[in-house]
């Protein structure tokens, strides 16, 4: 070994030694946060930082099925995680996640009582929403001179090449299934076989199966009728005014993003305190704000302009939801879902 | 060659990020998980033989080779521009390849968004000359020219090293033996630049084969490739089972390629850019 390979290699390692080092150090505590992507108001961190003295790591993710990865890989430790009731299905089933101690969350009494004790968790001993919302139809009236009010009219050729389908196979297999009259829990392989062939049926008027981008799609007005996430279309109508959103008289999919906390996560005490400021009032508000997703948090709910909080597209009332289902975790069955789905994708 | 310590890291290196995943995935593949356990089975593989997924292996290798072909029809006469006198402005010509690749390969198929669709870039200066409107995004012709454009550069990289390092008296030889520019071209440069060629093909056709993020971008998740397959398997269905056994399958795909390549290759093989 050369003199210089010496000396750059002891540079190397004390570089090394000196970023262990550093990451130990512990002057305060510290609270991991995973979250989605751009799924909260940043300002609402540093203010939960400044009034408790807690610093807040923000890591964001793009997809449930990221997080479980990297969750469930281990080596990485959160706190406050934000999956969806059927990924907090699977967690408990795995044994993922830590209780939460409902007394240590006052605010949570702000939360509305028909969103409490959901299937998912039916004593909220593991989890609280945070966002709900559900899934329909995004439509630009330029297009569409008709009523939107079924999931028929994705089927509709007159609209080929201009419908946009989610890219996910629950969500664009419920779709059809709500459209055969069936549930969207189904473990019926006939009926899932029947949603599939439906969804070949629809292949050649699909434009584009996406995710993100279909938002974008729908203000670019690059298509007339797109499947999507209430949340995503409340942004969506501010971008573009010609564009509408409707949920299918069929009925629906109710989904929720809620917090909770992992095993294996270092600061619960932090953690039950960044619940419990997330759902006072007015940071509930300011979160749905910025976001345009529907909060279940009544307090905060009391804050939004009216025009927005009585908008039943935005916030439905259980009368609009009456057809409307939570997903469950289908256990092996997913299976099922998937062949089918790439049936429909391979067709 | 002398064992010396020095080749302990690598080792090391080798053995946490290559063998043991590749045993894991071996592992994952040969294994099917039931509420009972684990139990070694080969259903994995049995499943992969479905007239469905079969499908989705002849489109991805289709596209690829559609891609691969393409690349080195174009690829090829610019390396041998890059490689030639006749052109002053090489390292320019170099660069203009090189950059794009150090922007975001995300970024880069993103941007063919915007331009292809429908009231896009392209569209919108296709209008302006009075022409007709292309739809193309969102077919399999916009996943083969997000293919090519991200991958040309590695067809055109290997070809040039070798094309460079020809020795031009070989090719004065041949024109004074009395060779014409075609039986040059046909006799010498391309039976020499064929280790280039080689390594080109593959450092497309393997890539080309296994991406699922140019796939689901511009051929709007209509084109299932074999990389999206795997993909769904790990991250939306969790069966790790069926998705390492895919990953075998294609592992075996790029082994035989890389076989047949280097059955083409020759002796010479010191050019290449491996």
């Amino acid at each position: 070994m050369t003199k210089r390979t010496k000396i750059v290699l002891m540079l190397l390692s004390l570089a090394v030694i000196s970023m262990i080092l550093s990451g130990c150090k512990q002057d305060k505590p510290t609270l991991y946060v995973y979250n989605w992507g751009d799924y909260i108001d940043e300002t609402i961190i540093g203010e939960f930082e400044k009034e408790t003295g807690i610093k807040v790591v923000y890591d964001s993710y793009a997809t449930n099925e990221d997080m479980y990865v990297k969750l469930k890989a281990g080596g990485s430790s959160y706190d406050v995680i934000f999956p969806s009731d059927y990924m907090l299905t699977r967690m408990l089933e795995e044994d993922m996640l830590e209780k939460i101690d409902l007394t240590k969350i006052p605010n949570a009494k702000y939360i509305e009582e028909r969103f409490m004790g959901n299937e998912y968790d039916p004593n909220n001993e593991y989890s609280l929403p945070y966002m709900w919302g559900t899934v329909g139809i995004l439509y630009n009236t330029t297009m569409v001179d008709e009523p939107v009010d079924s999931w028929d009219i994705l089927w509709d050729p007159k609209y080929a090449k201009e419908i946009l389908m989610l890219d996910s196979q629950r969500d664009s297999i419920a779709v059809a299934l709500l459209k055969l009259g069936y549930s969207i829990n189904t473990l019926d392989l006939d009926e899932l076989e029947e949603a599939g062939e439906l969804l070949k049926q629809q292949k050649p008027l699909v434009l584009a199966y996406v995710v993100d981008e279909g938002k974008d799609k729908m203000v670019a007005g690059e298509a007339a009728l797109a499947v999507i996430w209430s949340g995503e279309a409340t942004y969506g109508r501010m971008e573009n005014p010609d564009l509408e959103y409707a949920i299918p008289k069929e009925g629906t999919n109710v989904w929720f993003d809620v917090m909770a906390i992992p095993k294996g996560a270092k600061n619960i005490e932090g953690a039950h305190k960044f619940m419990d400021f997330l759902n006072r009032p007015e940071i509930a508000f300011r979160n749905a704000d910025y976001l345009g997703y529907a909060i279940p948090n009544w307090g905060g709910r009391a804050l939004i302009p009216e025009e927005i909080s009585t908008d039943r597209s935005i916030y439905p009332e259980e009368e609009d939801l009456v057809n409307a289902e939570i997903f469950v975790n289908l256990g092996q069955t997913l299976r099922d879902y998937d062949r089918i789905w790439t049936e429909v994708k391979a067709h | 060659m002398k064992k010396s310590s020095a080749m302990i890291p690598y080792l090391v290196w080798m053995a946490i990020f290559i063998i043991v995943p590749m045993l894991l995935v071996v592992y994952y593949a040969f294994t099917v998980t039931t509420p009972e356990g684990s139990t070694w089975s080969l259903d994995n593989f049995a499943r992969f033989f479905e007239p469905i997924y079969l499908r989705v292996l002849w489109r991805s290798l289709a596209l690829a080779l559609v891609s691969t072909v393409i690349c080195l029809l174009l690829g090829y006469p610019v390396a041998m521009i890059m490689a030639g006198n006749a052109f002053t402005r090489k390292n320019v010509l170099m660069l203009l390849f090189v950059v794009p690749m150090w922007m975001n390969f995300l970024l880069r198929t993103y941007a063919w968004l915007t331009i292809l669709e429908r009231n896009g870039f392209l569209n919108i200066l296709l209008t302006r000359l009075g022409l007709p409107q292309i739809n193309i995004l969102y077919t399999s012709t916009a996943v083969v020219l997000g293919m090519v454009y991200n991958f040309l550069p590695f067809m055109v990289l290997p070809i040039y090293s070798v094309l460079s390092k020809i020795d031009k008296g070989v090719i004065e030889a041949a024109g004074d033996l009395g060779a014409n520019a075609v039986q040059v071209f046909t006799r010498v440069i391309f039976p020499l630049s064929l280790p280039g060629v080689v390594s080109g093909i593959t450092m497309v056709f393997m890539p080309a084969l296994t991406t699922f993020v140019i796939s689901r971008l511009l051929g709007g998740g209509q084109f299932t490739l074999i990389g999206n397959l795997i993909e769904q398997q790990f991250l939306v269905v969790g069966d790790w089972g069926f998705g390492s056994a895919i990953s075998m399958v294609m592992i075996i795909f790029i082994l035989l390629s890389m076989a047949i390549m280097s059955f083409f290759e020759g002796e010479d093989k010191e050019a290449t850019l491996w």
